[in-house]
């Protein structure tokens, strides 16, 4: 009967233990890396059914944010323009690509082109496009820099707590609303510049960015 | 015990490969584990709806219906867009107005305001001088024509508050873009851009004529 269990079977409680422990923090990391906006929806890129190039129009062609998003001052929703807005150049340039027949067929018959949401907020948030514009808080801060991508693609993760980063120190990113669709400016002086410039901006407009729940949630 | 490592070891590997980085560009829409509450039975603007036989959940105007933008600040005039020097650049007796609207107030405000609109919306076609080569005319754009033909420069205020209303030519509407208030503010600043590339050293004012070496 002294054969029964092996001499390291001694260990093989301890051993167990440490391998419990050791499976358990790899599946922390695991969730923790996996199971988060940052992994699901950063980098998602859909097929749209215009392969529309915000690196030719807003990038090359210096194109204003505004020109096509043209609500965004005044409306919580940044609105995806019409197809007028297409053919205002488009009637005159490429005018028989193929590429762009669904923005004709959608001027001519009036039905919407199904352009492809990417930037999703959650339906129990109500995030406003125009008080964040109208406070010098840039297209760039939430949606990376849109003017150089062929095709966009969500960069930033839009978790709670991306926005409360922002919300918590708002000098770290508010700018001069004149420069809010300028994508590729940075404080010319640096990061210590800007913070000083963004504290001068809450000051003097009184921003207060709320952190309580009913702030974004109702 | 070294095998159940190695196995743990290789599932770990086999997790990373098939779930890759963050980061990583995909076409495929993102998964929803939990998805909360983040899919609600309510319509956000320009999105969806099987309800409508046109998909849309935005439903468009009815034919024949006014835009209703009464304050009960603003004048008469705002109510059913009733003003037609504001909403429709024409004097009392139907003719394209000159000059601006008495409900506009030119200020250097509105000349600002009228700057910011003019680049977003009208420089890549007109140019920044309004000369007619904005950037598009390096794309195939047709003639755009330069503010500062005698033709443009004397046309009425009220004629061009028509034009960004209603287009022109192979130019399109701007209305859903520009407001009417806006509109005249363009307008004001067009009339800069003019006075701007036909001014003479008379129209600098003494006292920055000497910065200018003139005297």
């Amino acid at each position: 009967m002294s054969n029964l269990f092996p001499k390291s079977a001694n260990k093989l409680p301890l051993q167990i233990l440490v391998y419990l422990f050791f499976v358990g923090g790899l599946a922390t990391a695991g969730i923790t890396y996996y199971a988060t906006n940052s992994y699901a929806n950063v980098g998602y890129a859909p097929v749209q059914p215009v392969p529309f190039s915000h690196a030719l129009h807003a990038g090359q062609l210096g194109l204003d944010c505004r020109y096509c998003h043209s609500n965004v001052e005044k409306s919580g929703h940044a609105n995806v323009p019409t197809a007028q807005t297409c053919m205002n150049c488009h009637n005159q340039i490429k005018v028989d690509s193929p590429l762009l027949a669904p923005v004709r067929d959608s001027y001519a018959s009036g039905d919407p082109v199904p352009w492809i949401k990417i930037h999703q907020a959650p339906d129990y948030v109500y995030f406003n496009h125009s008080v964040h514009v109208a406070r010098g808080v840039s297209c760039v801060s939430c949606h990376g820099a849109i003017n150089q991508m062929d095709v966009v693609h969500q960069d930033k993760s839009l978790t709670m707590s991306f926005c409360l980063d922002c919300h918590r120190a708002p000098e770290k990113f508010i700018r001069d609303p004149k420069l809010v669709t300028n994508l590729d400016w940075k404080h010319p002086e640096g990061e210590s510049a800007q913070v000083e410039q963004g504290k001068k901006f809450v000051h003097d407009w009184n921003v207060k960015p709320p952190q309580s729940c009913s702030g974004c949630h109702r | 015990m070294r095998y159940v490592y190695f196995a743990t070891f290789f599932i770990a590997i086999l997790t990373v490969s098939v779930l890759g980085f963050r980061g990583t560009l995909s076409t495929k829409p993102p998964l929803e584990l939990i998805p909360d509450m983040d899919h609600q039975a309510k319509y956000k603007p320009q999105a969806e709806s099987p309800f409508f036989a046109d998909g849309r959940a935005d439903r468009p105007l009815p034919a024949g219906v006014v835009a209703y933008g009464r304050s009960s600040t603003a004048a008469d005039g705002v109510f059913l867009a009733a003003d037609d020097a504001l909403y429709q650049g024409k004097n009392a007796s139907g003719e394209w107005l000159h000059g601006f609207p008495p409900a506009v107030k030119v200020d250097a405000r509105f000349m600002a305001r009228g700057q910011d609109r003019y680049t977003i919306y009208c420089a890549p076609c007109h140019g920044a001088l309004g000369d007619g080569n904005g950037i598009t005319k390096q794309y195939g754009m047709g003639a755009t024509p330069s503010y500062h033909d005698v033709r443009l420069r004397q046309m009425a205020e009220g004629e061009i508050y028509n034009t960004i209303t209603n287009g022109k030519g192979n130019m399109l509407s701007y209305a859903d873009k520009i407001t009417p208030e806006d509109r005249w503010a363009v307008i004001a600043y067009v009339r800069a851009l003019q006075r701007a590339q036909n001014g003479t050293a008379a129209d600098v004012p003494p006292s920055h004529q000497s910065e200018l070496g003139l005297k």
